[in-house]
């Protein structure tokens, strides 16, 4: 199916930590002609969904990766080729190699009983599966004892750095008899098992075809089952993604939360000042949230912990901010939280340009993975619809986390010019602050609220 | 079976094997009246007489020329370098003839020469070497290089009988620090075994000298991992079979030496491991060795470029968590 004049079309590498993508939807079908840079294509991976743009003018020859499938960097998702090329209709996946009909032979050759479990040369055992086409390094050793067993390295559960998988996860996959289990909470691995124990000893009549039925498709099996009048639905990358995230949060963080109240009186004030001219001049809307994160920012400063992070046994504090926001996305098809860089820098008009910007684009699908990376602290602002307290979940690594809730005009207490109490009605905000406890005490926290509150009060036009 | 220093341990077996063979005798700089300067030879020349233990001139050339030469007229000599960093002096007597003859001449040189060799007492870099790669890659050599009392004994009467000439590298750390049981007979430790130091299933370190404490150590500090700790006892030959049992049972292997990285015997055993037993490995061979660098004098920078037992601690924590 090569051609000398088409062009591939790859899945992107979307930042330094992505490995796979998942194409959630062919923007145009084999046939079509397409321009270059023009949308192709919509994909997913566990920090953004975004659409990839054609490399190249032309039509569309071959698609590759249906709907659906999720590939590594850099796998061909599909062909475009010049004008009037012929198009090769949407083919199923890949072609497998002809899979060698059920593996007859049994893996221990059954003449004399196999004086070593492990041959000192690498078997020729066709593997059982087509090897999925995942960039995981495998190293020798794995690749041969699984070379050897019929499996495919990659539905192993790995222990070693970044998941490898490592000599003993793949020995007591085989001793398991190639059943998935939980990946233990803790780092330990099971206890390393010899794979004679899946072996029989010394077979004296043939073994049975396959042993120890090691069937590595069927290793991780989908075992949610709809009940009358449920829907099952396969989670996207995103919401596993969210959900890895959230549960390694809070077994991580020693999440607290402390709220206060703030007089939104000066704010409001000043927005209805500046909303016009910024409308007009800049185009941009001076969001209550912009002129918090401008606070926020101020008093992260003072209250660097807040701002900080605990890596192994060593705290670090930064000179700088990189200020995160969560965002929803429609429907509830998720959370992102892109970050605006560099906070420290921004003054209030800048702060309300950097948050629109990220808005905008985590609106349209054009955040890149490196948005969404390298927070060290994070708003979020679920007041929008009227919620007066909440206690969110830190995003890891950060040390807190500020939560905006409802502006409301409420009856308060205030005192007069001639130091009188009166009651008056002003334009309340609350503002929780969750934070982890193990680099952050109830006090700090307290103050920096304290703190982040009285420059919210008092603000004046120098604190733009 | 008494506990000895691993420099009695030598001095008992050069006095065994002395009295054993009327044709071994010995030869160095200050080794007679004096006893060696580490005193390995004390009281050798009261008992065997000046012509058996002869103080020499300062010239290694002289002294591994004249071993050369005793040899082929029938002895058995046994010389000595103050410190092993000298032993270039006699570096063309040694390579271009000692071992060379046999192959060229068939006549054997059952020489041995001794080389105080090592750091870790500001010795600097004329008194602190660990030049056992080097003739290492000398085929008509043998190179020995024991880690405790026993192996030193057995390890040097070997070395004498042996009809090569064998280079006995002793770690001038260990001679007083490391002490050990020595049986009290005369006996031989073989060439080219190498000794299980410490058994255990999920990193392999390959090591001699004075490393393999640095090495049991550093295991002794990681209680949850099992470490095995082969001590090769000899460089050349060195045990390729024992490092390769080793590795295809744990997968895992960390070389260690106190001599610099490049062109060190580490490279070696690392490239056969690598060839041999590729498809048994489940990390890449990781070394630990001095930096390539003269030995420094100052106590600070020599720890620096000894490896010390915290970077062998780091290196197998890296290994484990591959």
């Amino acid at each position: 199916m090569a051609t000398g004049t088409s062009i591939d079309v790859v899945m992107p590498q979307m930042g330094v930590s992505v490995s796979e993508g998942t194409i959630t939807k062919w923007l145009k079908d084999v046939g079509q002609t397409i321009a270059s840079d023009e949308a192709l294509l919509e994909i997913s991976t566990d920090k953004v969904d975004t659409e990839v743009p054609s490399p190249a003018s032309g039509v569309i020859i071959e698609i590759l990766v249906p709907e659906g499938e999720t590939v590594a960097v850099g796998a061909v998702l599909a062909r475009i080729g010049e004008a009037g090329a012929a198009v090769t209709p949407p083919a199923a996946p890949e072609p497998a190699p002809a899979q060698p009909a059920a593996p007859a032979e049994p893996i221990a050759a059954p003449t004399p009983p196999p004086a070593e479990v492990v041959p000192a040369a690498p078997a020729p055992v066709a593997p059982s599966t087509v090897p999925a086409s995942t960039h995981v390094f495998v190293s020798p050793v794995v690749a041969r004892i699984a070379a050897e067993a019929g499996i495919d390295p990659t539905t192993v559960p790995g222990t070693g750095n970044g998941g490898r998988v490592t000599k003993k996860d793949i020995l007591a996959f085989v001793a398991r008899g190639g059943a998935a289990v939980q990946a233990p909470a803790a780092p330990s691995v099971p206890e390393p098992v010899a794979p004679a124990a899946s072996m029989p000893a010394a077979p004296a009549a043939p073994v049975p075809a396959a042993p120890a039925a090691v069937t590595p498709t069927e290793a991780l099996p989908d075992v949610a089952e709809a009940e009358p009048g449920e829907t099952l639905e396969s989670m996207s990358a995103m919401r596993r993604g969210i959900a890895d995230h959230m549960r390694r949060s809070l077994d991580t963080a020693a999440h607290v939360t402390s709220a206060i109240e703030v007089d939104m009186s000066r704010v409001v004030a000043l927005r209805t000042e500046l909303k016009d001219a910024y409308l007009r001049d800049y185009g941009v809307n001076p969001t209550y949230l912009a002129f918090i994160a401008r606070a926020v920012v101020d008093t992260l400063r003072d209250w660097p912990w807040v701002n900080g992070e605990l890596r192994g046994d060593k705290i670090v504090t930064r000179n700088y901010v990189n200020l995160g926001f969560a965002v929803a996305l429609e429907n509830g098809k998720g959370l992102i939280v892109p970050v605006v860089k560099h906070a420290e820098g921004l003054n209030l008009l800048g702060m309300a340009k950097g948050i629109a910007d990220i808005a905008e684009r985590a609106r349209t699908k054009k955040l890149t993975p490196d948005d969404v990376a390298g927070g060290t602290f994070t708003i979020t602002n679920p007041g929008g619809y009227g919620t007066f307290m909440g206690t969110p979940v830190i995003s890891q690594p950060q040390a807190g986390i500020l939560g905006t809730y409802a502006l409301v005009k409420r009856p308060v207490v205030v005192e007069d010019a001639l130091g009188q109490d009166v009651i008056a009605i002003r334009p309340m905000m609350n503002l929780s602050l969750t934070y982890d406890h193990r680099l952050v005490d109830g006090a700090y926290a307290a103050q920096f609220l304290r703190d982040l509150t009285h420059r919210l009060q008092t603000w004046t036009v120098s604190d733009y | 079976m008494a506990e000895k220093t691993y420099l009695q341990a030598i001095s008992e077996g050069l006095r065994q094997q002395m009295r054993h063979d009327k044709r071994v005798f010995l030869i160095g700089e200050d080794i007679g009246v004096y006893g060696g300067a580490f005193k390995v030879t004390l009281g050798f020349q009261e008992e065997f007489g000046p012509w058996r233990v002869i103080d020499a001139p300062l010239s290694e050339t002289a002294i591994v020329g004249g071993s050369t030469g005793a040899a082929i007229m029938g002895l058995r000599p046994v010389a000595e370098m103050q410190f092993s960093d000298f032993i270039s002096c006699a570096y063309d007597h040694l390579v271009t003839i000692a071992a060379k003859q046999r192959w060229r001449a068939g006549t054997a040189i059952p020489i041995v020469v001794r080389l105080p060799s090592g750091g870790g007492f500001s010795g600097g870099p004329f008194h602190s070497q660990n030049p056992e790669s080097t003739f290492a890659h000398i085929p008509g050599l043998k190179v020995v290089c024991p880690a405790t009392p026993e192996d030193a004994k057995g390890l040097i009467i070997a070395a004498i009988e042996d009809p090569n000439p064998v280079l006995f590298f002793e770690h001038k750390h260990l001679y007083r620090r490391i002490k050990g049981e020595v049986p009290d007979e005369r006996y031989v430790t073989p060439i080219g075994e190498a000794r299980i130091h410490q058994e255990g299933d999920e990193i392999t370190v390959i090591t001699w000298g004075a490393m393999v404490h640095t090495a049991a150590e550093a295991a002794a500090e990681l209680p949850d991992l099992s470490i095995e700790i082969i001590d090769l006892r000899t460089i050349l030959p060195w045990d390729k079979e024992a490092v390769l049992a080793s590795v295809r049972k744990t997968s895992k292997a960390l070389v260690l030496h106190e001599d610099t990285r490049t062109g060190g015997f580490g490279g070696e055993i690392a490239a056969t491991i690598a060839e041999e037993v590729f498809e048994h490995l489940d990390a890449p061979v990781r070394r630990v060795t001095a930096p390539d660098s003269p030995v420094p004098f100052a106590p600070v920078l020599e720890k620096a470029f000894i490896p010390q037992v915290a970077d062998v601690v780091a290196a197998l924590r890296s290994l484990s968590e591959y």
